[in-house]
């Protein structure tokens, strides 16, 4: 036998309550990772894109669109190589699928978008074909979607000038990611924007929802993003610019702060889970002061039966966290290969972090006040049971 | 036995009960050579616990001298205590007190956790200390599958297995019948005679106080006489 043996034996001395202890941790550690990881989702907004574009938008809100006649003067302000545009479509694939779809200027949003890896030909087709479409290899793979094939689309916001919603595009491209963190972005679609402008019927002609602003250098972000809002006060389309990345996160944020959500969620379950696991551990302790005091009687000192408690603590809190952890990885895994990588509910490295520190706090917040108590116990008291 | 195992000076206990202080023992002086088997008897409240509570480093005297295997233990802090039991005297209780969450050898393990003995040697010395109580063949058994006497067998064995000079037992067989009772009195008389132990028991049975070399009676916290 040793010390841990000994710490897991008194463990499992209610074998059922121990039990639904660790179910209860399992499933708050389960949650946890799995909204860890939305939160990560939601507040990430692609680290990995860096301020080489600002994106500028109106100043309410981007469903508000801009008129096309600012971009000769986006494209005057200093700092600025090069300016592309795009508009969301509101694409709905088959009954119900969503797609993220935008209408752009092909050879611009190329040239804003190096990061997209397409064949030449592909990318002179999309240019050169009014209802050319181009698909992310994400989807294009998801959805079986071959290049040469018609695609069905319907719009759910724009309908065509015949009033219908379902929209006919030829796919003339498929294009992929230059890295790793690229290719997990290839879940887009776009068609061309001047096809667009022409077809739908709610004449949005020359209005676009935001400008991206292609910059020379990276480190005058702020000064351009500045020089452009100014350029445009007081006038009646006001612009709101800032960060690819900061753009991300409030194109998210839109349907509420998740992060916060996310953190009262979280508060809620792990409050309660404080009480569910500090009840065990204090009533764990409570019964068994007369064992605790043979320990110290035995020559542990006050210092060892502490540790004896907060080991028990942290075992019960490691054992349903790893669990829980494990779980919604596996959880994650399943749903992102579900949505064919749209919804990327990774449990990565960070959210492993997190939760083994949330791991070690609780198992000090649980333990330490049971385990002081036992370390103060008189040993003549207890064994009279005073 | 010439030889001081337990010596004792002029102890004062004063318990604080809320306002109120209880003064149990009165300035007592004993000596129990090594190798002795001493048994106290005395009426409930006469201080026969308190005493050995002091002579097993399990409480502290509000005033006097206890000296227990050459080493001044009065003045040891809470840790030091801890320590000096952990190597020096063996337990045993009237309710066994044995660990439900583990094995007989298990329990007679716990103690050897506190040396830096290996896991072999660990378990070779559970085995002997076991044989010593006849319990060999139920070391696989938890507390609650052995019988009252059995668990203080077991109980015996656990103060034993470190090998210490002195065992300290509260009412040892207060829980046991008569023959059951024989029995561990009679095994604490070998491993008084055999092994040399010196035993300081405490008790309220007569015959159980005729297993030990001598019988000491207190009363009201003060000794009264000795009996051979």
């Amino acid at each position: 036998m040793t010390r841990s043996g000994f710490v897991i034996a008194n463990l499992f001395r209610r074998r059922t309550r121990t039990i639904l202890t660790l179910l209860s941790v399992t499933m708050a550690f389960l949650l946890f990772g799995l909204l860890q990881s939305v939160n990560t989702i939601f507040n990430a907004g692609a680290d990995f894109v860096g301020a080489t574009r600002l994106f500028t938008q109106a100043r309410v809100s981007f469903t508000s669109p801009l008129p096309i006649s600012m971009l000769p003067k986006l494209e005057a302000v200093p700092g600025v190589a090069r300016v592309a545009y795009q508009t969301w479509f509101g694409g709905v694939w088959q009954e119900n699928t969503p797609l993220i779809m935008f209408s752009l200027d092909p050879q611009r949003y190329r040239d804003v978008y190096p990061e997209w890896v397409m064949p030449e030909e592909q990318w002179q087709a999309f240019i050169h074909t009014r209802t050319g479409m181009i698909a992310g290899k994400q989807i294009a793979d998801q959805y079986g979607w071959k290049v040469g094939q018609k695609i069905p689309i319907n719009s759910n916001i724009y309908p065509q000038k015949n009033g219908s919603k379902a929209w006919i595009f030829d796919l003339v491209g498929v294009f992929d990611g230059k890295d790793e963190d690229w290719k997990k972005r290839t879940n887009l679609a776009f068609i061309q924007q001047d096809y667009f402008d022409e077809a739908n019927q709610f004449g949005v002609k020359g209005r676009e929802n935001f400008f991206i602003l292609k910059l020379a250098d990276s480190n005058h972000a702020q000064q351009v993003a500045r020089t452009v809002d100014a350029m445009f006060e007081n006038s009646p389309d006001e612009t709101k610019t800032q960060t690819e990345k900061d753009f991300n996160i409030s194109f998210v944020k839109q349907i509420g702060d998740i992060g916060l959500i996310v953190r009262w969620i979280l508060f809620a379950v792990f409050f309660t889970l404080l009480l569910v696991v500090g009840n065990t551990m204090a009533q764990s302790v409570r019964e068994r002061i007369p064992e605790l005091a043979v320990l110290k009687t035995l020559g542990f000192s006050d210092g060892s039966v502490l540790g004896f408690v907060l080991a028990e603590a942290f075992a019960l809190c490691l054992g349903g966290g790893l669990v829980g952890l494990l779980l919604a990885s596996i959880a994650g895994a399943m749903v992102e290969k579900g949505t064919g990588g749209q919804f990327q509910l990774t449990v990565d490295y960070h959210v492993w972090l997190i939760g083994i520190t949330v791991i070690v706090l609780m198992s000090l917040a649980v333990g330490l006040l049971p385990g002081l108590r036992a370390r103060r116990l008189r040993i003549v008291d207890a064994l009279a049971g005073r | 036995m010439s030889e001081s195992m337990v010596l004792i000076r002029n102890v004062t206990k004063v318990y604080e009960r809320g306002r109120q202080k209880i003064e149990v023992l009165h300035g007592l002086t004993l000596d129990i050579p090594r190798g002795d088997f001493v048994a106290l008897m005395g009426p409930s409240g006469s201080g026969k616990t308190t005493l050995l509570n002091l002579i097993g480093g399990l409480d502290q005297p509000t005033s006097g001298e206890i000296t227990v295997g050459g080493r001044r233990i009065d003045q040891l802090s809470s840790g030091q205590l801890a320590q000096w039991r952990a190597h020096n005297v063996g337990f045993v209780f009237q309710f066994y007190n044995l660990m439900p969450v583990l094995s007989a050898e298990g329990n007679v393990e716990l103690p050897l956790l506190l040396t830096k003995l290996s896991g072999a040697q660990r378990r070779k010395n559970v085995a002997v200390a076991l044989e010593i109580v006849g319990l060999a063949d139920r070391a696989k058994h938890k507390p609650k599958e052995l019988s009252g006497g059995q668990e203080q067998r077991v109980a015996i064995a656990r103060a034993l297995v470190s090998d210490p000079q002195l065992l300290v037992c509260d009412e040892p067989t207060g829980d046991l019948d008569r023959k059951t009772a024989d029995e561990i009195l009679g095994l604490l008389q070998v491993l008084n005679r055999e092994h040399g132990k010196t035993i300081v028991m405490v008790t309220h049975d007569p015959k159980a106080a005729e297993f030990a070399r001598r019988t000491l009676h207190l009363e009201k916290g003060q000794l009264l006489e000795q009996a051979a």
